[in-house]
């Protein structure tokens, strides 16, 4: 394995991580806010 | 601070700075990191595994800070009984423990082409690792409480006895000279050339954004959870 390869599997490991984190941060905020959102309506 | 412990006010607060956080993060870290990829030279020792650098100590710095964060929301909640600091505690564990993760993942891919191994149980490395176990133990601690319908108070303790870690972590390497090189960034300035350090500050700034963005969008989810539990609990009284 060359030293470039070490390099992108790095930063590699840290795009899925960071996206990851974020998608599933943002995922739970808009099912919460929506559920929160659709009790809060008067029916 | 003490005025964002509303959680009516902190909502406020928390949607644009969410959208700021986000945006501006998602620049600072790609220019950072095209920077390192592209525009730095390898280094004259390590060759092309200096890269590694720009995402391994932005990790590291936010792997100990998130603990930080976790250390005053638990001060602040045991002190003050603030509405919002278990809240900001549960928020902050999932970031940190991703980050402390990808130090020890991102560290070890650099050590094998540099140290010629993966793992070591050297100072540094270990007591980050524990720093990751601490991460998993708090969240199910306060994930455990928060299902019992308590305040989090064992969450808190357990929050503020990690804390110990930290400096355990920063000195580990002036108090075991093993495998870990020591600090190369300090007060005094920094053992990195120029022509490398540059792109550091804006992924270390960049990732620091996009971890308070995870954090500020898990607290409004939990703060919206919150309310739809208030609401049944009201509506079935």
């Amino acid at each position: 394995m060359t030293q470039s390869t070490f390099v992108l599997a790095a930063y590699a490991v840290m795009f899925v991580a960071t996206a990851g984190l974020l998608a599933w941060a943002f995922a739970t905020m808009r099912t919460a806010e929506a559920a929160a959102d659709a009790i809060k309506r008067p029916e | 601070m003490h005025r964002l412990a509303n959680p009516a006010r902190f909502i406020r607060f928390a949607q644009p700075a969410t959208r700021w956080a986000l945006v501006f993060g998602a620049l600072l870290t790609s220019v950072g990191i095209f920077g390192g990829l592209f525009i730095t030279p390898p280094d004259y020792l390590q060759g092309e595994t200096v890269r590694i650098l720009y995402i391994h100590v932005p990790a590291a710095w936010l792997g100990m800070a998130g603990w930080g964060g976790i250390a005053a929301a638990s001060f602040s909640q045991i002190v003050w009984r603030h509405p919002l600091s278990a809240i900001a505690g549960r928020a902050t564990a999932p970031a940190g423990a991703t980050f402390a993760a990808a130090c020890l993942v991102t560290g070890s891919i650099w050590g094998r082409p540099t140290w010629g191994t993966w793992w070591q149980w050297d100072g540094r490395l270990t007591s980050m690792l524990i720093l990751f176990f601490l991460y998993l133990g708090y969240i199910a601690l306060a994930a455990a409480e928060k299902e019992r319908g308590g305040e989090g108070r064992m969450a808190a303790i357990f929050g503020l006895a990690g804390a110990i870690n930290l400096p355990v972590i920063h000195y580990s390497v002036l108090w075991w000279r093993t495998l870990h090189q020591g600090q190369s960034i300090g007060l005094n300035g920094s053992s990195i050339d120029p022509s490398l350090l540059w792109p550091l500050p804006l992924t270390t700034l960049g990732f620091s954004l996009l971890f308070t963005a995870a954090i500020l969008m898990r607290m409004r989810a939990e703060l919206a959870e919150q309310r739809v539990e208030a609401r049944l609990r009201r509506a079935a009284t």
